[in-house]
């Protein structure tokens, strides 16, 4: 998931440090049509090309219980044609385009997106405004892949022991909010996922009022608009999209910790996620005290975790930490190690234990915060390079309750935060009750040995 | 001063405009004060300068029973040069928000470098620093190479490690390209101070030398830079000579045991050299039987009919000294047989009868769009400029390279699908695949 420091900063800083290439570069442009698409144009004419994407405001967040996977499984069948366009034509005409062309899923949102010369962006707009409700499944292209969906689990967390830590960790973290469920979903369910559900989920979800978006490169916004009106405009709002009202988190009170046993583990680790506000949820400043801290604690070589772990104590092979600003609800704030060899999960949980505590108790210097800040600030730059992660910062965003102007802001807001702010952040949410930490370990039972 | 003005004499423009595009990308060749050649791009919309550059020499240099030498001396250039030490070297990136990194290949060792315009001369400074006077200090080889060890115990383990790995060394035995450019549990360990050095010094010289400037500054500011971070390099490289090779273990099948739910295979054979006056039609039709996009055919036979993988893909993989056609698929175990099956089949009847002339059309017509994509940031114009350079395409090749493609004929590529998938192929599994195991004979 996209960190917010990136997200945001990108179009003030045209503004702040750049020189733009012409007047309009770098003016993101906001307009709402009246069947409620929202349209976000961030102009870039350095080469003929665009980025276009569809967000549409639902994720793995929004299923049913029991119906894991929905979401994605969702994603994947939007690929299965319309009553226009059958299966395949849409990707038929991107690939002669000599486009790219992908979509995502996270908790929050879903995404859709194709790379193509800018003379063909009105072709894959009304393409994507058609299967915007116009999808049709049936079993023969749904039941196939089903089994992609199965495989891509496999892939993306069966046969890799570190993402299945963190999907155990998030599933004891969130006792109450739906983010505690894997975005690929539990296997058993995905196994159940039918046609009429995904249909479901679709005519439920999916329509112009629940959809931003977003195009960035070579494109006037005023031309965009006008696309936009003739694709997306004439699709009918959904009168049964659902407000966004997840179950909330309970106040956390017991510190919780786990262990997963693995055959395959050749390098342990531990993994602590605390519970968090996320930009969203947090009240002005918090969110971006956290970004401070946890780049300040563990984001590169001179993060305080690094350098006390691995380069001074010389007890660990890697150290980190991170932050997930971008969600609707209350989030992750991570923090990991892997030991040499001859050190224990234990010892290295107490030196991350007690560097924290030197941030909350001692707090953090000038040097630290002024690094930060300038580094934090450069992302923001360098990501106005391509115009890809540019489109994907506001769109995700805009899709976990941020608006343009949030993102606009954000350079100021870093700019404000203090040391004691950090120190404040530390000491406020990086609390023990708060946190599930894992270890994962490799498993030498003779069951294993058996099942090899 | 007048050096300065010789270099600007000696700058060449040569303005290449994309094919049926509004913009250009203009290249200027530029030599700076102290001689050494650049590709020059300027960009004026983002204040930064993006640097990517080469040094011929790359992983194939390493010593058998050494290998990873050239990987950890790459994974050691930022952690101190001259007197800074490392916690230095790193503050002073940091602090001005610069981008360095430094990735080795088989052939080659490759740089890059972003940085705000504000801190630019810093930047090529201390890459200058890095390249020329890296101390390699015991105690950062040990943290280093602790790291480098960590990931090489952690991929005994891994499917995808496993197949791959296998697959190169059974492809190339007793040959440099067999070998991982990061080395193996057993050869890290033996690296000491003495080969990183030796490396730097054979490897990094101003005739092995390939620099591409992607930025908002003029020749001269860019031929500066260039002598910030360049000029202290010793003129003559000192390379051992990497002799031409062929994969082996054709028609074999190899099945490493591993308990994980979804199978890994890795497949391939002989590809098609860079110079190869048929390597555009390999090219093409590569792309219609397993290219990237959703519209392959064995996306459409493996993935999008039967659900037997979420992802199944090959492409051409070439080197100074050999090339190979390599794809790779996952697949769950009772199924990773059928899956194998199908991709043999598509392989076999490309081979013999080639694409349909609708599918060569739309591969055209793809890639010739698909290429302005590679264009459209600072560091990607950069890379690309840098892959031109290495591969002697000439500063005309963006503007050549749409006719390339056009002049591709369904019998060219008729001729060339036989010749890339007609000689059969090496396959590596790792995992439990039901009723598949190793097959042919080693030789």
């Amino acid at each position: 998931m996209t960190s917010i420091s990136k997200l945001v900063a990108a179009a003030v800083l045209a503004a702040a440090l750049a020189v733009p290439a012409s007047a309009e570069d770098g003016k993101v442009a906001d307009y709402k049509l009246p069947n409620g698409v929202e349209l976000v144009v961030i102009p870039d004419h350095r080469a003929p090309v665009v980025t276009h994407m569809i967000w549409y405001k639902v994720g793995a967040a929004d299923e049913v219980a029991g119906h894991s996977g929905l979401a994605h499984f969702l994603e994947h069948l939007m690929f299965k044609g319309t009553a226009k366009h059958p299966a395949g034509e849409f990707s038929k005409v991107v690939a002669r385009m000599g486009g790219q062309e992908n979509a995502f899923t996270t908790s929050d949102y879903t995404g859709y997106f194709q790379r193509v010369p800018s003379a063909d962006l009105k072709t894959v707009m009304a393409f994507e405004a058609d299967r915007m409700t116009g999808l049709q499944l049936t079993d023969e292209v749904v039941l196939p892949e089903r089994e992609v969906i199965l495989e891509e689990q496999n892939q993306r967390i069966g046969n890799n022991p570190r993402a299945r830590l963190s999907e155990q960790i998030s599933a004891a973290l969130y006792l109450n909010s739906p983010y505690g469920r894997p975005v690929i979903g539990w296997r058993h369910e995905m196994e159940q996922l039918t046609r009429d559900d995904a249909i479901g989920f679709y005519r439920r979800f999916y329509g112009p009022n629940n959809a931003v978006v977003v195009i960035a490169g070579d494109v006037a916004p005023e031309a965009a608009l006008k696309l936009a009106e003739d694709t997306y405009g004439k699709v009918a709002p959904r009168a049964s999209i659902p407000p966004r009202e997840r179950p909330r988190e309970p106040k956390p009170i017991a510190a919780r910790s786990l262990t997963l046993a693995d055959p395959r583990v050749e390098m342990p680790i531990i993994e602590r996620d605390y519970l968090v506000p996320s930009f969203h949820t947090a009240k002005p400043g918090q969110s971006e005290a956290l970004e401070v801290l946890a780049h300040i604690l563990g984001s590169g070589s001179n993060s305080r975790l690094y350098r006390a772990l691995v380069v001074d104590k010389k007890i660990a092979v890697a150290a980190g930490a991170w932050y997930e600003s971008s969600a609707l609800d209350d989030t992750k704030f991570g923090v990991y190690g892997s030991p040499r060899e001859g050190v224990t999960l234990p010892q290295l949980e107490s030196a991350i234990d007690a560097a924290i505590a030197e941030v909350a108790g001692k707090g953090i210097t000038a040097e630290e915060l002024d690094r930060t800040r300038t580094r934090l600030i450069a992302d923001a730059v360098y990501a106005h390079d391509n115009q890809a992660s540019m489109a994907r910062w506001y769109g995700s965003a805009l899709t976990t309750g941020a608006t343009v102007k949030d993102v606009e802001n954000w350079p100021d807001r870093i700019r404000k935060v203090t040391a004691a702010d950090v120190q404040d952040a530390a000491r406020q949410w990086l609390e023990k009750q708060r946190s599930v930490t894992g270890y994962l370990i490799k498993d030498t039972s003779p069951q294993a040995e058996r099942r090899s | 001063m007048t050096r300065h003005l010789t270099s600007l004499a000696l700058a060449a423009l040569v303005c290449l405009v994309l094919a049926s595009a509004a913009q250009a990308v203009t290249i200027e060749k530029i030599v700076s004060p102290s001689g050494i050649h650049g590709w020059l791009v300027r960009e004026t919309a983002t204040p930064l300068v993006a640097l990517n550059y080469a040094f011929h020499g790359g992983s194939s240099q390493d010593e058998a029973d050494k290998a990873g030498t050239a990987n950890l001396a790459a994974d050691l250039l930022d952690e101190g040069a001259g007197d800074l030490d490392s916690a230095t070297f790193h503050r002073r990136i940091e602090n001005h928000a610069i981008e360095m990194s430094f990735q080795v290949g088989r052939d080659y060792f490759h740089g890059s470098l972003r940085t705000l315009n504000d801190h630019r001369d810093e930047a090529f400074g201390l890459l200058g620093m890095a390249l020329t006077k890296p101390r390699f200090d015991a105690d950062a080889i040990e943290r280093v190479r602790g790291q480098v060890l960590a990931v090489l115990r952690r991929e005994t383990t891994n499917p995808n490690n496993l197949a791959s790995r296998s697959w190169w060394h059974t492809a190339f035995p007793n040959h440099p390209y067999g070998h991982e450019a990061r080395g193996s549990l057993e050869t890290v360990p033996q690296i000491g101070a003495a080969d990183l050095r030796d490396y730097v010094r054979r490897a990094f010289a101003r005739d092995g030398l390939t620099i591409s400037i992607v930025g908002d500054i003029d020749a001269r500011t860019a031929g500066e830079l260039i002598d910030r971070a360049f000029a202290g390099l010793p003129a003559k490289s000192d390379l051992k000579t990497i002799p031409a090779a062929t994969p082996q273990g054709i028609g074999r099948r190899i099945v490493i045991n591993l308990d994980v739910p979804q199978a890994v295979v890795t497949f391939g054979g002989n590809g098609i050299e860079r110079d190869d006056p048929d390597f555009m039609a390999g090219y093409i039709v590569n792309h219609i039987l397993g290219g990237g996009s959703f519209s392959s055919r064995l996306y459409r036979e493996v993935r999008e009919k039967r659900g037997l993988a979420y992802g199944v893909s090959d492409s051409l993989v070439w080197f100074r000294r050999a090339a190979v056609v390599l794809g790779g698929t996952a697949t769950r175990a009772d199924r990773t047989a059928d899956a194998l099956d199908i991709i043999e089949k598509e392989t076999k009847r490309m081979a013999d009868n080639g694409p349909t002339a609708e599918e060569l059309a739309a591969a055209k017509s793809y890639l010739k769009g698909a290429y302005a994509l590679s264009l459209d940031s600072s560091s990607k114009i950069a890379a690309q400029l840098t892959q031109i350079q290495l591969d002697n395409l000439g500063a005309d090749y963006i503007e050549r390279r749409g006719k390339l493609i056009d002049s591709v004929t369904i019998d060219d590529a008729r001729r060339v699908a036989k010749r890339l998938y007609g000689g059969g192929m090496l396959v590596t599994v790792a995992g439990k695949p039901k009723g598949l195991a190793s097959s042919g004979t080693a030789n």
